[in-house]
């Protein structure tokens, strides 16, 4: 591979304790990162560092451990704010994952800016967690869901989707990367278009943050979701960045504690960016771990991840299509590592279980995507997706477990 | 690997590929619809009852190997049995495929195959859909399309 002497995966994986451990007495080959990725040491040993010397409530005491926490949760937003580029980290609002970015915006956003008769647009592409918030404000504001449709190659059809922006089009929300197809959608060249139109935009980021450099500012977009666990980080813990103006003018979400300035059984008024949004204890070892996170990844550089990861997706390519049977799902041209597919005769439930016994780990089902499954004519299907610590000897795992799969079925 | 052949013994197989009562049934005493979210299994499954047995029974839908099979079987092994039996079964099924691994396993003829998804927790539920589906076209109330979630 042209980047094996630049990137050391070796190195990577040693970082990463669970890739040592066997399943089924089999080396673990795990390709079920657009669930979750797995966790360096940097992340578990800043789990473990913060509760066992730094464990306090943010934004609160005056005593010393107070302080501290508070300045690490504060430095891990700005760091978190600088990896996907925002202007100012009062613009990261932290969440519990992209789900509930989104529908963070769906409510304080949508309730006081979608009316009746306005126009909402997703994609064909779109994971539950972009569809069900939308049509959740939808039913309540009496407005209509719109989606642009895509090609039986899994890529957005941009023609349909010019046309499909109108006066009534008031917010644009898109996926920059399919997670059951692996598409890279051109989300900037949509920003510009909806903004055209008159419509704000939200970018999903959930499965582009780990596989590829991302800049808000560049993008232009309005509010971008990520969640923490995907990118290496822990669970439970992810970020909403809005743009600042947007985000002032919005009401609260939650009500509580952090979010105020001040509360009288009468009336209570409102705190800053971004705590407005960020009511009661937030889970602060979260946040310091997916700080943790975007410094190892940063330290490593996304744009080699990325470019590893092309190649990767590049053998994964040929070594499937080599598979006698096998069908990609999802063609794109332009495309992130995430191999979906399906094989004559064999249900991915059953190549999932027996892939599984020889050590490795594959998604199957709908990948919470059953529109998708439904556009293109198939019940579900199996998804290997590479993350920057695999490699093609794990790849190869995979095509021997497929070929086994083939010996069981016959 | 050898619980993998345990798992997809040639019998399931066999039912994977040539499903038997594949097919619909005109006027059934009931249609009920079955559905596992997880991995997308979806069946129909049509019973005629008369005079308290199970004159007729049929499935169609997609799914898994072990879902598919499961259903076959299950439609030979319940045909001509009264619903009574037939809801006994159920039982005895469910208890075979949710028992640990390694206890002693239930009399169950030719639906013994099927004892080797108690070695695969995550594919229970595929085994199991087809009979739940049954024991609700067989219940007095109709129900909503059954889902093992």
């Amino acid at each position: 591979m042209a980047t094996a002497t630049a990137f050391d995966v070796t190195a990577i994986r040693a970082d990463f304790p669970i890739l040592g451990t066997s399943v089924h007495g089999k080396p673990l080959v795990y390709l079920d990162n657009a669930a979750t990725t797995q966790k360096p040491r940097a992340v578990i040993q800043a789990l473990t560092d913060y509760y066992e010397s730094s464990n306090a409530n943010v934004h609160r005491g005056v005593h010393y451990l107070s302080g501290r926490a508070t300045d690490l949760f504060e430095g891990a937003r700005t760091r978190i704010g600088r990896f996907v580029g925002a202007a100012n980290p009062k613009e990261i609002i932290f969440t519990r994952n992209a789900t509930e970015g989104i529908n963070l915006v769906a409510q304080a956003w949508g309730r006081s800016n979608v009316r009746a008769g306005d126009e909402v647009l997703i994609s064909a592409m779109e994971h539950h967690s972009n569809i069900v918030p939308w049509q959740m404000l939808c039913a309540e504001q009496d407005a209509t869901l719109r989606v642009i449709p895509m090609s039986d190659a899994g890529e957005l059809d941009l023609d349909a989707f010019e046309r499909l922006l109108t006066p009534r089009t008031r917010i644009v929300a898109v996926t920059a990367l399919s997670n059951a197809l692996g598409t890279v959608n051109p989300v900037e060249q949509m920003t510009k278009a909806a903004h055209a139109a008159g419509a704000i935009v939200l970018v999903d980021g959930a499965q582009a943050a780990y596989h590829m450099p991302v800049n808000v500012q560049a993008l232009d977009c309005d509010f971008f979701v990520l969640t923490g666990h995907k990118v290496y980080g822990p669970t439970g813990i992810g970020i909403l960045y809005g743009k600042a103006a947007l985000l002032d003018a919005m009401p609260p979400w939650q009500g509580g504690g952090d979010m105020i300035s001040s509360v009288t059984f009468e009336r209570s008024t409102w705190n800053t960016l971004p705590y407005k949004f960020e009511a009661g204890t937030p889970d602060i070892a979260g946040v310091v771990g997916l700080g943790a996170a975007v410094d190892y990844v940063t330290a490593i550089g996304m744009d080699r991840i990325e470019a590893w990861e092309r190649d990767l997706l590049a053998y994964g390519t040929q070594a499937l299509l080599d598979v006698p049977g096998l069908r990609l799902i999802g063609t794109a041209s332009r495309k992130a590592s995430i191999l979906s597919f399906v094989m004559d005769g064999i249900h991915p439930h059953d190549l999932g279980t027996i892939v599984d016994r020889g050590g490795v780990a594959i998604r199957t089902g709908h990948h919470c995507a059953q529109p998708v499954m439904e556009r293109l004519g198939i019940p579900a299907t199996a998804r290997a997706s590479l993350a920057m610590y695999n490699t093609p000897e794990e790849i190869d795992a995979l095509v021997t477990a497929l070929h086994r799969a083939r010996e069981v079925f016959g | 690997m050898s619980e993998l052949t345990d798992l997809y013994q040639e019998v399931i197989l066999d039912h994977n590929r040539r499903p038997r009562n594949f097919r619909a049934i005109e006027h059934p005493s009931a249609a009920q619809e079955g559905y596992n979210p997880l991995c997308g299994d979806r069946l129909t499954l049509y019973v005629t009852v008369a005079d308290g047995r199970i004159a007729d029974v049929a499935f169609q839908g997609s799914g898994c190997a072990i879902s598919k099979a499961s259903a076959s079987l299950m439609t030979e092994a319940i045909k001509g049995k009264t619903v009574e039996e037939a809801r006994a079964l159920f039982d005895q099924f469910h208890e075979m495929i949710t028992s640990p691994p390694g206890s002693p396993l239930p009399e169950m003829g030719k639906l013994a195959v099927l004892s080797g998804v108690r070695d695969f927790p995550t594919r229970v539920k595929c085994a199991g859909l087809a009979w739940h589906t049954m024991k609700a076209a067989v219940s007095d109330r109709p129900a909503a399309p059954v889902t093992t979630e």
